[in-house]
């Protein structure tokens, strides 16, 4: 970005041409420092299954405390390897509880910070209203092209689905059919578009006020694999800065977990 | 083994949609430059810029437009189900059907600038000499054209050998259908194997920079050779 000389001090010349550029140094200078001093930031790093719930919650935030919340979506590997790397991120809100564990061993976030916000549920969801079946024999009858999952590697949700199908014992005759998302968030997208007829995402992508939005699903029992337990950790970058501390402190508070509880998660 | 056997997949898996593509634009591309070069319609413009929107518009849009499109709702995709064809997403040809669209642009214009720099005059020769429009076409222009074509060809292939946001939209990330080389090495960049990621992009670097070696030589020999036929005998 280019921005206009900014002069202060020079303004007792007549030039007309130049006072009017003064006027606009000015009015950028104040724009810029309006937007990284007045208003405390917290940048959050979120697993893409919470997407909705996040999106919610940064309105509470903003209308409670002022504060901003800012956030950036992805598999919880992909935002492992940005943190690794130096991404300007002050919390982590991961769809795990191995990651922030390994990240406070490696002193990359602030120990003893790592607490519980969520636990996902895992579910089979077409965007056609009559494809999936309460029982999930929609797996083993195989009548679908393609089925998609998030990446296993990166993503837990992806992870959680291949030992659901691991432990259905269906592994041989899905893998032919099996499509990844990058994230839960793109998993979800091929099955809306319709391009995947079903596949494993989050329940908290389908739900809408609690109920089914669209499309048919099987909540998976959770006997096929193990509990999604999502902890966030605050990184090392968030020490001395009030919005990570206020998010915090209302990711704990009970009024959000009832809304977090409202996307079919549970607490 | 310096690179692992899903590596080693994902080469072939992109030299085989590379080299699908490059000739589906041959055959595609060809045509399309020979009216751009000559048409006087006022419909020439606005095609050429939109045979050019590949070029400009992000990987992003062609993606998602390519999912909406090709899936079951969309025209594409109520098309090839009609034709019992199944859906392109996800598939091999689906991958060369976006590759094609994507490496357009690079296939029209080095063809289109070589039919234009001819000029009219053999044109003119050959129709004096009775041939017939199609025999002109393949036994003068394209021959004279071939510096265009050859560098459009290698332009295409490289091109498609390197594109990633549209596979990552459309591919799946399905091992030797859709997950290539490109793909891949976000895959390992991603899940921080960045030895695996070194090697294969040294492969790509090494590639890229071959291709692109080839066409300057090329281009050289060409034109230097153009030069010699062209030189006035009694300059």
């Amino acid at each position: 970005m280019i921005l206009p000389p900014v002069t202060l001090t020079d303004t007792s010349t007549s030039n007309n041409m130049l006072r009017h550029h003064n006027k606009i140094g000015l009015i950028t200078a104040a724009w810029l420092l309006s937007t990284s001093c007045f208003a405390a930031e917290v940048q959050v790093a979120v697993a893409a299954n919470f997407a909705e719930p996040i999106k919610a919650i940064a309105v509470v935030l903003e209308k409670t405390t002022g504060h901003k919340l800012v956030v950036t979506l992805g598999a919880t590997g992909k935002l492992y390897a940005q943190i690794k790397n130096g991404a300007p991120f002050d919390l982590l809100l991961s769809a795990d509880k191995k990651t922030p564990e390994l990240l406070e061993k490696e002193g990359l976030a602030q120990l003893g910070s790592r607490f519980t916000y969520a636990t996902g549920k895992l579910v089979l969801w077409s965007a056609d209203a009559k494809l999936v079946d309460a029982k999930g024999e929609v797996l083993k009858n195989g009548k679908f092209r393609k089925i998609a999952y998030a990446t296993p590697k990166l993503a837990p949700y992806g992870a959680a689905a291949e030992q659901v199908i691991d432990t259905l014992g269906l592994t041989s005759v899905l893998t032919p059919k099996l499509v990844q998302g990058e994230s839960i968030g793109q998993t979800f997208n091929f099955v809306q578009t319709g391009n995947a007829e079903l596949g494993f995402v989050a329940l908290s992508q389908v739900l809408e006020g609690g109920k089914l939005k669209n499309g048919s699903m099987w909540v998976i029992p959770q006997h096929l694999y193990v509990p999604i337990q999502q902890d966030a950790v605050v990184l090392q970058r968030a020490a001395g800065n009030p919005a990570a501390q206020a998010l915090v402190k209302l990711l704990k508070s009970p009024n959000i977990k009832d809304l977090v509880h409202s996307y079919g998660y549970d607490i | 083994m310096f690179l692992s056997p899903s590596d080693l997949q994902a080469i072939g898996l992109t030299l085989r949609v590379a080299a699908l593509t490059t000739l589906i634009l041959l055959m595609l591309g060809t045509p399309l430059a020979w009216w751009l070069a000559r048409s006087t319609s006022w419909l020439k413009k606005p095609i050429g810029a939109v045979l050019t929107l590949p070029l400009v518009l992000p990987p992003s849009v062609l993606g998602f437009y390519l999912l909406v499109l090709m899936g079951p709702q969309g025209l594409v995709g109520e098309w090839t189900l009609a034709l019992g064809l199944g859906l392109l997403t996800f598939t091999f040809w689906g991958l060369v059907a976006g590759s094609v669209l994507y490496s357009l642009p690079f296939m029209v214009q080095p063809i289109q600038n070589a039919m234009e720099a001819m000029g009219t005059r053999p044109l003119e020769v050959a129709a004096s000499l009775r041939a017939s429009k199609l025999d002109t076409f393949f036994n003068v222009v394209l021959p004279l054209c071939k510096p265009g074509l050859v560098s459009g060809a290698i332009m295409s292939f490289a091109h498609t050998v390197g594109e990633f946001g549209v596979v990552l939209m459309v591919g799946g990330n399905i091992p030797g259908q859709t997950r290539t080389v490109a793909v891949q090495i976000y895959d390992h960049v991603e899940g921080l194997e960045y030895a695996s990621a070194h090697r294969l992009a040294a492969v790509m670097l090494v590639f890229s920079f071959a291709a692109l070696l080839a066409l300057h030589i090329y281009n050289g020999h060409s034109r230097s050779s153009h030069n010699k036929h062209h030189q006035p005998k009694n300059a």
